[in-house]
């Protein structure tokens, strides 16, 4: 690969935090088609420990369906995915046990509306995990703390601010204890006063070495955290960089369209 | 002189006050309710004297005279009108409930196999909905009455299952159970079972609580409530023998018998209701966003936890509200027994008994209050399981 991706010598803060040379996810020449429409093509990318990526691109790019990917919400028909050592095919213990090595976080939230937040958060270390429910419970309010809503935990979702949510879901994900965490937007369906609360705690959690994939438009957050950005369009990798190289000296015509679109209005 | 200043909310005219009007219209209804009611009430006591007609419940002591085909209390022709009520009142029970029963479990599975990923299974069950639901009940049940169940042979040429079950145009016969000596250990066990296999349950929960460590709970329920009263019966050498039907004549003798009217109100009705029941199903389960699948299948949970713990329960409290209206619908529907003959209420209490008493106003009335109670004790029982399961949600 040509790009360099690590990123040691420029972005900053990303090159503050340890990225080691494990390798956690690696796509090789991914394809996916949604009936006759190519939605991934040759899809190449590695990542590392502790890397915090970020993938931008035009709706429609393939972007939200490559990290779906990563975890089997949405099946490749082409090419490999390995996470964590364990490739991805259509053995469900495999995908099983990526899923649980692997955290999500919607554009929704995505919460159980009939449960607790303490419920939300527990139920999967419990059922999944065999956690007994006191220390299960126990570590949903370690999370809950570090998200800053511990006193919320016996509310339920419909009571909580969209912002509240977005960081339930982020401490029920934790609750799991994964080793990657992957954000589909996490912050487009919020209101502008309650973007930064939630990527606040994302700041926390890259700080803290925690592998990120995520699509997002928030370009602040890119700046500050990632160490390399993917530029997507048409399914495709047109572009990958650290964050300094990629916003002040973009290479293709396409990143430097995209990125006037949506930094200059 | 405050001249140019706003008038303070001066009283309107007095027909323009609106509480004035609101209580003038509520006195006016009333008054319109009472007197209708007054007018029908004197108005049949002057008919019902003028034609020589006593009224009041004295009948129900009278003795019927006529023999009913199916009946779960004892009952003979030496019997009461009121002893008529009790076997008619039971047998709409019989059929509602064991119809709500079956009505339910097909349901469910059709509303489920509508949404499989199986094209075949899917088109079936899509074909299964829209046939049995845009053809008249009433249609139905004649079909099974006349053209399945009646056009079966006599019963000296039954259709015979397993060696011992008797298939004919008299109904389905079958052999009866006797208890004998001992019997009462195996019905313990069976009752000791169903509470030990409560108990179970409820100590695999605590331990998953305080260890985390998951027991199959429905598994093992299940065996304890077969095995237990299995084991007692092997240890006291199966103390129930079978009377088996057997032909004598024209007809069977032994045994017991389902009549076909029976068999077919009850197909008919569980059959077409749960073509209803489906679609709420179905509806109910589409109604929990994908979303929900998305975020338990990325946090680890497989399929059938995501199922039982996220979806379910939320697809419940769409699923209940209409699937009592359904339950109202089959138990009134199981009037239409009067069509095949059916011993139902309204066939030997509102029909015959009518016919024989003329006492129609109180026949009448008794039916009609013994579906309404039946009514509401169904959606009560149902509106009370809705806000159990109801979302609290906020």
């Amino acid at each position: 690969m040509s790009m360099n991706p690590h990123g040691q010598e420029s972005s900053a803060s990303g090159s503050q935090m340890a990225i080691s040379d494990e390798v956690a996810i690696q796509l090789n020449n991914v394809h996916k088609w949604y009936g006759q429409f190519h939605v991934l093509k040759d899809i190449n990318l590695t990542v590392h420990r502790g890397e915090r990526i970020v993938i931008c691109g035009p709706s429609g790019s393939g972007k939200s369906t490559l990290i779906r990917c990563i975890n089997r919400l949405e099946e490749h028909q082409k090419g490999q995915i390995i996470v964590d050592n364990i490739e991805l095919t259509g053995d469900l213990k495999h995908i099983e046990l990526v899923r649980r090595e692997v955290g999500m976080l919607f554009q929704h939230f995505n919460l159980f509306p009939h449960l607790t937040v303490m419920e939300n958060c527990t139920l999967a270390p419990i059922w999944v995990r065999k956690m007994p429910k006191a220390d299960a419970e126990e570590t949903a309010m370690k999370y809950l703390e570090r998200v800053k809503i511990p006193e919320q935990a016996q509310k339920f979702p419909g009571q909580l601010s969209g912002g509240q949510q977005q960081r339930v879901a982020i401490a029920r994900s934790l609750c799991m204890n994964p080793r990657v965490m992957l954000f589909d937007e996490p912050t487009s369906a919020l209101d502008p006063e309650m973007i930064a609360e939630v990527l606040d705690v994302m700041v926390g959690l890259a700080e803290s070495g925690m592998t990120m994939l995520c699509v997002t438009h928030e370009m602040g957050f890119a700046r500050k955290v990632a160490n390399r950005v993917i530029f997507m369009d048409g399914g495709e990798i047109i572009e990958q960089n650290d964050p300094e190289q990629f916003f002040n000296n973009p290479k293709s015509d396409r990143t430097k369209l995209f990125l006037s679109q949506i930094l200059h209005h | 002189m405050a001249v140019d200043q706003v008038a303070p909310a001066a009283r309107p005219p007095f027909f323009y006050d609106p509480r004035v009007r609101a209580i003038f219209f509520q006195v006016l209804v009333l008054a319109l309710v009472i007197l209708g009611g007054a007018y029908l009430v004197n108005n049949t006591l002057a008919n019902l004297a003028r034609q020589g007609i006593a009224s009041g419940f004295g009948f129900l002591d009278t003795t019927a005279g006529f023999g009913i085909s199916m009946s779960l209390v004892e009952y003979s022709e030496e019997s009461t009108y009121g002893r008529v009520f009790l076997v008619g009142f039971l047998n709409t029970i019989l059929v509602s409930v064991v119809g709500v029963f079956f009505a339910t479990v097909l349901g469910f599975l059709i509303g489920v196999a509508r949404l499989s990923r199986n094209w075949v299974v899917s088109k079936m069950a899509n074909a299964y909905i829209e046939t049995l639901r845009n053809i008249p009940l009433l249609l139905q049940l004649f079909f099974w009455y006349f053209a399945v169940l009646r056009t079966l042979p006599s019963p000296r040429n039954s259709v015979e299952l397993f060696g011992s079950f008797f298939l004919n145009n008299r109904g389905l016969t079958s052999p009866s159970p006797i208890p004998e000596a001992g019997f009462s250990t195996v019905v313990i066990s069976f009752a000791v079972a169903i509470v030990a296999a409560f108990f179970v349950a409820r100590w695999a929960r605590k331990r998953q609580e305080a260890t985390g460590q998951q027991f199959p709970r429905f598994w093992a329920g299940l065996g304890i409530i077969i095995g237990l009263p299995l084991l007692a019966a092997i240890v006291t050498g199966f103390p129930l023998s079978w009377s088996v039907p057997e032909l004598r004549g024209f007809n069977f003798v032994n045994g017991m018998v389902l009549i076909p009217e029976f068999v077919a109100l009850v197909v008919a009705l569980s059959t077409y209701t749960a073509a209803f029941i489906a679609e709420i199903v179905r509806a109910g389960i589409t109604s929990v966003s994908h979303g929900q699948t998305e975020a338990a299948f990325a946090l680890g949970l497989r399929r059938s936890p995501t199922l039982r713990l996220v979806i379910i329960p939320q697809a419940l409290r769409v699923i209940i509200p209409p699937l009592t209206s359904q339950y109202l619908n089959l138990t009134k529907n199981s009037s239409l027994a009067a069509a095949i003959a059916y011993p139902d209420i309204v066939l030997v209490f509102a029909g015959t008994v009518l016919m024989q008493t003329g006492q129609a106003v109180e026949i009448i009335s008794i039916t009609m209050a013994t579906y309404l109670a039946l009514s509401l004790l169904i959606s009560g029982f149902m509106n009370w399981y809705n806000q159990k399961m109801a979302l609290v949600e906020r």
